[in-house]
């Protein structure tokens, strides 16, 4: 299993590694292969190569998702430059506490992130069984409370056959 | 002009409107805690439709695959440190100013 995720770490560096450089001769190359060993070499070293690719397993739905949020981003997005341009601005701020249903702390930062990701709102404090989230209007907070994306990321989770990821 | 070139410039074109919309943003809003949310929107929209618009024009090289890494490092990075912002500011003791208080768990 060792073998295996080194192996795999070492193809995913060296392809990084030609993506970056864009050199392909025979000098330039062999220094991104000495470059790479030594990169796995360290990560061995230091204890951070997992051999159960558990971490991984998250990213099965995780397109899907993408495609999603991005559509979110967009429409809320235009909403907050309207909110913006508007002469009379309509700010409506308040605070408010959201659950959070991933066990997983990966899925939870997903589930920040993508909070905070989406303008309009903001997560401010994390605590273990939800966010405080601040949000700039009632369409917003509105969107938080009926809980669309912590489904959605809960779901995500759900889609890893491996549990108990920390 | 290709379809390709007319999609590109679109997009540049919208997402730095958006950059300025977000300027604007930065401006005009009250507090501390709504500009960030401003900000937000230059780290979203902003940045990936430039961004996606010039991965259009460099079309299938090198260059393309360096973009979309930016994009990816902006839209992981963007949250955290928007997050770490408003943390401190809460930290160093900065009220958020709220419109009503409907909420009982808010403090």
């Amino acid at each position: 299993m060792m073998y295996h995720s080194m192996v795999i770490a070492a193809f995913g560096l060296m392809l990084l590694w030609l993506s970056l450089s864009g050199y392909f001769n025979f000098l330039q190359v062999s220094f991104g292969i000495l470059s790479t060993f030594f990169v796995v070499w360290l990560t061995i070293h230091l204890k951070l190569l997992t051999t159960d690719g558990a971490r991984l397993q998250i990213l099965r739905g995780y397109p899907l998702y993408l495609v999603w949020l991005t559509w979110e981003i967009i429409v809320s997005n235009i909403l907050l430059a309207k909110i913006i341009l508007a002469p009379k601005m309509e700010l409506h701020r308040q605070i408010i506490h959201t659950k959070a249903n991933q066990s997983s702390d990966l899925a939870k930062a997903i589930y920040a992130n993508s909070i905070t990701l989406t303008p309009g709102t903001l997560t401010v404090d994390v605590d273990p069984d939800g966010f405080t989230v601040h949000s700039m209007a009632k369409t917003f907070a509105d969107d938080i409370c009926s809980d669309k994306m912590n489904e959605r990321v809960a779901k995500l989770e759900r889609l890893s056959t491996v549990d108990n990821v920390k | 002009m290709s379809i390709v070139d007319l999609l590109s410039w679109a997009l540049i074109i919208f997402g730095s409107s958006f950059c300025i919309i977000a300027g604007v943003g930065v401006l005009r809003l009250p507090d501390y805690f709504s500009r960030i949310h401003a900000v937000g929107i230059l780290d979203s929209l902003g940045a990936g439709a430039l961004i996606l618009g010039l991965m259009l024009q460099a079309g299938f090289t090198l260059i393309t695959i360096k973009l979309f890494l930016i994009l990816v490092i902006i839209v992981i990075t963007g949250p955290t440190a928007t997050h770490a912002l408003a943390r401190a500011a809460l930290d160093s003791g900065l009220t958020a100013e709220l419109d009503e208080e409907n909420d009982p768990s808010s403090n």
